[in-house]
């Protein structure tokens, strides 16, 4: 066992720290109430290589591995869950998607711009009517013969206005069920693709989140990934990396929450001494921080093993699921620790816990994960 | 033409400072170190006039005077954006020994301009950038808050009482930096983190310097005293403790 970090995985962790709390905490709030996506945040982070963080140098990503994405991710989430969502969609769902189930063509054609950022990346999979059961799309992608017809609605996309390449679940094969669903690499701005209002969100607030209508939208053949029928078992696999990328982010929104409930039970004073010296607080305060431990053991440990080569779809489901739900509980402890403080937006907390919330719901629901790791485990 | 920056191995400057018992050497354990705060600074406007001095400049290396415990920071160094790097393997254990060292590379090395931050946030002696230019015979600016080429020649701008000396100056020289030569330090790129495994940090033993001073102990702030409030109705209460307590009256 060995529980410490390299000099290069500490130096991005620093690096990421540094950034946020520079270029995304001065106006965080604002962002937030205004719903303003953080366009030059998002082009100074490209700069920094954060858009291709563990792609492979050879398509002009950074390298890095999976222990350094997480790290990065966290610290982001910190200070800024919008931004983080937008480079954990990007980079777990779309650059690995791409660079792992991609053919060598289509590796050349997309992944050098979404690694300097020129686009940005969104996974289009949540339909109106199927988000956790994922095998009943709707989006057909008709088979043209050198080209495929996409018609359906896509819901709750992540970046769905700022990217330019969208990764697009569709059912090809209805009478094949799961086995007919297909994944294709799509041009943000093909003709047909329209986008429904800005979702007006209870947190994340300053991602561009949209729905997306696909109206006979053509999509050449080669945009195809993997062999016809491939797409469901692409999106699961997928998502089992992606919920290690939102496990980092929730685990960040927890561990912001908890160094300012932290700072300020320090500061504090009631009853003539520093609210953290009342057993009431200090508790608390030790029942965060021991989530957190838990929290970011199960992420590391996630990401370790998938930077190894082994099997990550139980422990990355265990550790969304945690991590989610103790940053639920964490960032409502903060506001608590800080009175009437946490609940104005000054303080930060309400909206670190306003953003945790969504955690427990994208990428697969607390609940979806319990039934993966229930699964798992009953079947051993 | 080639500079070299000085970079101190410092702690991160939120650190809780500990001394032995013997109040003598610091402690050490749980210390974050960092690139001293104004080193940083100065690698961050040298690398910026590398970029904008097409080819002019050739390359910005990173000195430090330090144990083989500095090379995380040696490598952040290299990280942000130097070319190479020195290490002079010895104790840094004041400003005359590091001064001499460094001055020992730089004349060896030919380097045109030594960037040296105005002081550590440390030991803080704001002693080492005109020391180098002391021991190798050259010009030094101090409080130096701007760095440009205009047509072939270098102007810097430095902090004087109540405005600002615009100084010509020619090679080689130390330009002594403080905060103003640049906006904000340079964050490391992804590439960059990659490339510093990479790069060449030179290791060479140090020349012999004669000891001239010695730490004998060091002493901690006192602790800041518990504040008081005194009711707004209560002046006399303020006065009479303004003069007994405060004694500032």
């Amino acid at each position: 066992m060995n529980f410490e970090f390299t000099e290069e995985q500490l130096m991005i962790q620093q690096a990421a720290r540094d950034f946020a709390e520079r270029e995304l905490l001065p106006d965080v709030i604002e962002r937030d109430a205004k719903s303003i996506f953080p366009h030059r945040q998002m082009k100074l982070l490209a700069e920094l290589g954060f858009f291709g963080i563990t792609l492979s140098p050879e398509y002009g990503g950074s390298g890095m591995d999976n222990i350094s994405y997480v790290l990065a991710l966290e610290e982001i989430a910190k200070i800024d869950a919008s931004s983080a969502v937008v480079l954990a969609v990007h980079n777990s769902l779309t650059c690995y998607g791409i660079e792992h189930y991609g053919n060598e063509e289509q590796k050349r054609k997309f992944l050098p711009d979404l690694a300097s950022g020129n686009k940005i990346g969104a996974f289009l999979l949540s339909e109106p009517e199927a988000g956790s059961d994922a095998t009943s799309q709707k989006t057909i992608a008709e088979d043209k013969g050198d080209y495929y017809l996409l018609n359906g609605t896509k819901n709750w996309i992540t970046s769905a206005d700022t990217a330019g390449i969208y990764i697009v679940i569709a059912q090809t094969h209805p009478e094949l069920k799961y086995k007919g669903i297909n994944a294709f690499i799509v041009d943000r701005h093909s003709e047909g693709i329209s986008l429904g209002p800005h979702e007006d969100k209870m947190g994340m607030r300053s991602s561009d989140t949209h729905s997306v209508m696909f109206t006979d939208v053509k999509v050449p053949k080669e945009n195809r990934i993997g062999e016809d029928g491939f797409g469901f078992k692409f999106a699961m696999q997928l998502l089992d990396g992606g919920r290690i990328g939102i496990a980092a982010q929730a685990i960040g929104i927890a561990g912001g929450a908890f160094n300012l409930a932290l700072k300020y039970s320090k500061e504090r004073k009631a009853f003539g001494t520093e609210i953290a010296n009342h057993q009431a607080i200090a508790f608390k305060l030790a029942d965060m921080a021991v989530k957190l431990e838990n929290g970011r053991n199960l992420v590391y440990k996630s990401a370790w093993q998938k930077d190894n080569g082994i099997n990550y779809s139980l422990v990355s489901a265990m550790a969304k699921q945690y991590c989610a739900d103790v940053a639920m509980e964490i960032t409502t402890e903060a506001v608590q620790i800080h009175g009437g403080y946490g609940y104005v937006k000054e303080y930060h907390v309400e909206r670190l816990m306003r953003e945790a919330k969504v955690t427990q719901i994208y990428e697969g629901t607390s609940e979806i994960q319990k039934i993966v790791i229930s699964r798992a485990i009953l079947k051993e | 033409m080639k500079i070299l920056v000085c970079i101190g191995n410092v702690p991160d400057t939120t650190t809780k400072i500990k001394f032995d018992t013997g109040m003598q050497n610091l402690d050490t354990n749980g210390v974050q170190w960092v690139i001293n705060p104004w080193d940083e600074l100065a690698l961050t406007r040298a690398l910026e006039i590398k970029e904008q001095s097409a080819g002019k400049i050739e390359k910005v290396s990173a000195i430090n005077v330090g144990l083989v415990n500095s090379e995380p920071t040696i490598r952040k160094a290299l990280a942000i954006g130097a070319d190479d790097a020195f290490r002079i393997n010895c104790e840094p254990s004041d400003s005359y020994t590091i001064a001499a060292q460094i001055a020992e590379v730089a004349k060896n090395e030919n380097y045109d301009i030594i960037f040296s931050g105005i002081e550590s946030s440390d030991f803080n002696a704001a002693a080492v950038g005109s020391m180098i230019a002391e021991f190798m015979d050259i010009a030094s600016v101090s409080a130096v808050s701007s760095f440009e080429f205009n047509d072939g020649d270098i102007i810097l701008k430095r902090e004087i009482d109540g405005g600002k000396e615009t100084v010509k100056i020619q090679t080689p020289f130390v330009a002594i930096v403080q905060k103003g030569i640049c906006i904000n330090p340079r964050i490391p790129a992804m590439r960059g983190i990659m490339m510093a495994k990479t790069k060449p940090i030179k290791v060479s033993t140090p020349v012999s310097v004669e000891n001239l001073a010695e730490a004998l102990s060091f002493e901690v702030p006192p602790a800041k005293a518990e504040c008081k409030m005194i009711d707004a109705e209560e002046t006399d209460l303020l006065i009479e403790l303004l003069h007994s307590e405060a004694k500032v009256l």
